[in-house]
């Protein structure tokens, strides 16, 4: 064989790795060792987190979670481990983790805020995961209703016969020929079965104890406002993004002015007036539901974001994609719902689920107009003589909870992204 | 729909006898702000007719093609297409779009779609037409394009040269009477510009009426009827191909000839 010239005679079977690149210890040497760099890192973020362990791990572990009251507590942690010993007083969180978890609910109708929160679950699941039956997906439209009804209460025929009133708009709309009309029909058949529910609770009184708003707190409330929020803004930040990137210079104007006006106020700034400033301009007697009135404040403020962070994703699409669409007759609204949303989403994806969780977070925001969401409830227990002094036990349970929450959110984006990779080239 | 158009065994409309005008272009103006972008131009376009469109970048064809179905607006002047005008009119802009289709020099598929939903898509959505139907179309023009063994894939797991077909496929789909191409192959390796150029040639043999935009002469000489020379928006020179190659009146179109020709 000279140099320029080979003609390989035998192929070459396929072998297995060399042993480095394969177990643990390939993997360690791999990913913790590769250089002196990473093998210096290693070692300082093991003594770091080793340290972390050393100092809170017997504060969590020597505590109590049996006293009455933080002194106690502090005399049985000191009797048991010695003097001297800071442990931590679990026993505020066995006393008050049901306050925590729904406020002033009353105790015998806590199924029905559990109740909730599980129907909750079964009707995002079809939103969420593609492989549960589509049919799964009228429940969750219905959920919204029963939700509301189960947590206030009160008559079942406003929640009915709003959903009756929608199916029957929409099973008449679709013998009308244009959209505006079906809309009509659709506001009109809800609002007459709205107007019916009335002589229909007098006729057959069917209801559940109702409650009022100010006996929801704790996570009942961060949950119900965060979920209300979350859903309600994506399509109405959707719409603003639509709206701030159409050729209509009206919409447009009107779309740019809200999100730069809800952007740039605080949204403590909002909640007050949520709270305090939107009474007045009621008219005098109605009674506006506060958790409502902060719902629609929590939403207007996260659609905000919302539209900036979809607005990136339309920008990030080729303009080749509209013209495609446009070619093949799809018309404005086709074309944005098959071909356009669906990939400026999947790009939105991570700035999404921020907004989401940023979102579920500025709930606690609540306590400072009154609302005893899970901070305000600390506060509150805080200021009780058996608990005052008690911090970290309570916020820590509070941090774990939100913890939970937002962490599920995230793992939940990453399993989309993932699954939406498959199409991604 | 022209009262003259046959219906073929699919129940669609066929594409109208040769000799009918397909498109009419009538002093046609357009500008980019105050850049004069297509001035004054004239062309009647038969049915069953290929015209081939060719000249330096920055010459307008693009421009004058998609003008055609309206991704550009023309300010002055009127085009006519299959007997409808292009006004501001969406509803006959929408009509026209879904009997022209276009083919883009970077294909432009849905990547979130397979090739087989991108195929689908329009027929369903615009046309109307059963989930079912649509997808033995779209298999149809896929073994048509030479691709049905790729129908469950995405665009973005195709060659270069696949994706221009799946596009082809695409437009095909919708039954259009008239096809319009911008560069279909200028952005593929050698070796597949002549699997797309094949298809579109087949397409040539069966009538389409197609206005190409392409350098590739071969192709213009085999199957155009007419070959467009355009320059700073204008059309400079129009003729049959073998004239136009071998015999080129104006001085800007033997410069361009010998410029793409010459190397
Ligand atoms: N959206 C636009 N805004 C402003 N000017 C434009 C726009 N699109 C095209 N032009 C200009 O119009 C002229 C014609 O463009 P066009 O894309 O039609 O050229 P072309 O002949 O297709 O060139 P190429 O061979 O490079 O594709 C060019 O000078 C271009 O800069
Ligand atoms: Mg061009």
């Amino acid at each position: 064989m000279d140099g320029t010239t080979f003609v390989r005679k035998e192929i070459l079977a396929a072998q297995s790795p060399p042993t480095s690149e394969i177990g643990i210890g390939g993997w360690a040497r791999e990913n913790l060792f590769g250089s002196v760099f990473n093998s210096v890192m290693t070692v300082l973020s093991a003594t770091a987190v080793v340290l972390f362990l050393a100092e809170s791990l017997p504060w969590i572990l020597q505590s109590s979670w049996t006293a009455n009251s933080l002194s106690e507590c502090r005399e049985r942690i000191s009797d048991r481990y010695g003097e001297g010993v800071h442990g931590a007083c679990w026993s505020v969180i066995r006393e008050r983790y049901l306050q925590m978890l729904f406020g002033f609910y009353p105790s015998e109708l806590y199924w029905r805020p559990i109740l909730t929160f599980v129907l909750l679950l079964g009707a995002l699941s079809p939103v969420l995961f593609p492989s549960i039956p589509r049919i799964l997906l009228v429940f969750s439209a219905v959920y919204p209703f029963v939700g509301y009804w189960l947590l206030w209460g009160g008559s079942i025929w406003g929640p009915f016969s709003i959903v009756a009133g929608f199916a029957i708009g929409i099973f008449a709309g679709q013998h009308v020929k244009y959209r505006i009309a079906m809309i009509a029909v659709l506001i009109l058949s809800v609002y007459l079965c709205f107007r019916i529910s009335g002589y229909l609770q007098t006729a057959a009184p069917v209801g559940i104890e109702p409650i009022e708003s100010a006996q929801m707190g704790g996570f009942l409330l961060s949950v119900t406002i965060g979920t209300t929020g979350i859903v309600l803004s994506l399509p109405i930040g959707i719409l603003l993004a639509l709206g701030r990137t159409s050729d209509l210079l009206i919409v447009k104007a009107i779309c740019v002015g809200f999100i730069e006006f809800i952007r740039g106020v605080p949204l403590i700034t909002l909640l007050f007036v949520a709270s305090t400033l939107l009474n007045l301009f009621m008219p005098p007697g109605t009674n506006f539901d506060l958790i409502l009135r902060v719902v629609i404040m929590v939403t207007l403020f996260a659609s905000a974001y919302m539209a900036e962070v979809i607005r990136g994703g339309l920008a990030a699409l080729p303009r080749g994609q509209y013209e495609a669409a446009d070619a093949l007759g799809l018309d404005y609204w086709k074309s944005i719902r098959l071909v356009i949303l669906p990939q400026a989403l999947k790009i939105s994806i991570p700035g999404i689920v921020s907004t989401f969780i940023g979102l579920f977070k500025d709930t606690t925001l609540v306590s400072i107009i009154g609302l005893l969401d899970p901070l305000g409830l600390s506060t509150s227990i805080r200021a009780d003589s058996d608990w005052n002094g008690i911090v970290w036990e309570l916020y820590g349970f509070v941090a774990l909870m939100f913890f939970i929450f937002c962490f599920a959110m995230s793992r939940y984006s990453m399993y989309l992204e993932r699954k939406l990779e498959i199409s991604n080239h | 729909m022209n009262p003259t158009a046959e219906v073929d065994a699919l129940g669609n409309a066929s594409i109208p006898k040769p000799g009918e005008v397909a498109i009419v272009i009538k002093d046609m103006n357009k500008w980019f702000g105050a850049f004069h972008a297509l001035r004054d131009i004239n062309l009647t376009v038969y049915s069953g007719e290929r015209i081939v469109i060719c000249g330096p970048s920055g010459s307008g064809k693009s421009t004058l093609i998609r003008c055609v179905n309206r991704l550009e607006v023309h300010q002055k002047g009127t085009i006519i297409v299959d007997g409808t005008e292009l006004t501001s009119d969406l509803k006959n802009i929408d009509k026209i779009r879904s009997e022209v289709g276009m083919c883009f020099q970077h294909f432009n598929l849905f990547p979130h779609l397979t090739t087989l939903e991108n195929c689908m898509l329009a027929p369903i959505w615009v046309r109307k037409v059963p989930r079912k139907e649509a997808r033995e179309t779209a298999m149809h023009f896929l073994e048509k394009v030479k691709i049905p063994e790729q129908a469950l894939k995405y665009p973005g797991q195709l060659s270069g040269g696949q994706q221009q077909r799946v596009a082809i496929a695409r437009s095909l789909c919708m039954r259009p009477r008239i096809m319009l191409f911008d560069e279909p192959t200028s952005a593929l390796d050698p070796e597949m510009i002549k699997e797309v150029l094949d298809t579109m040639i087949e397409l040539a043999e069966e009538g389409m009426t197609m206005i190409c935009v392409t350098h590739e002469m071969g192709f213009a000489r085999k199957v155009a009827n007419r070959v467009i020379f355009m320059d700073e928006g204008q059309i400079v020179e129009q003729n049959e191909p073998e004239e136009f190659f071998s015999n080129p009146k104006s001085d800007r179109t033997q410069l361009f000839l010998s410029q793409i020709l010459g190397h």
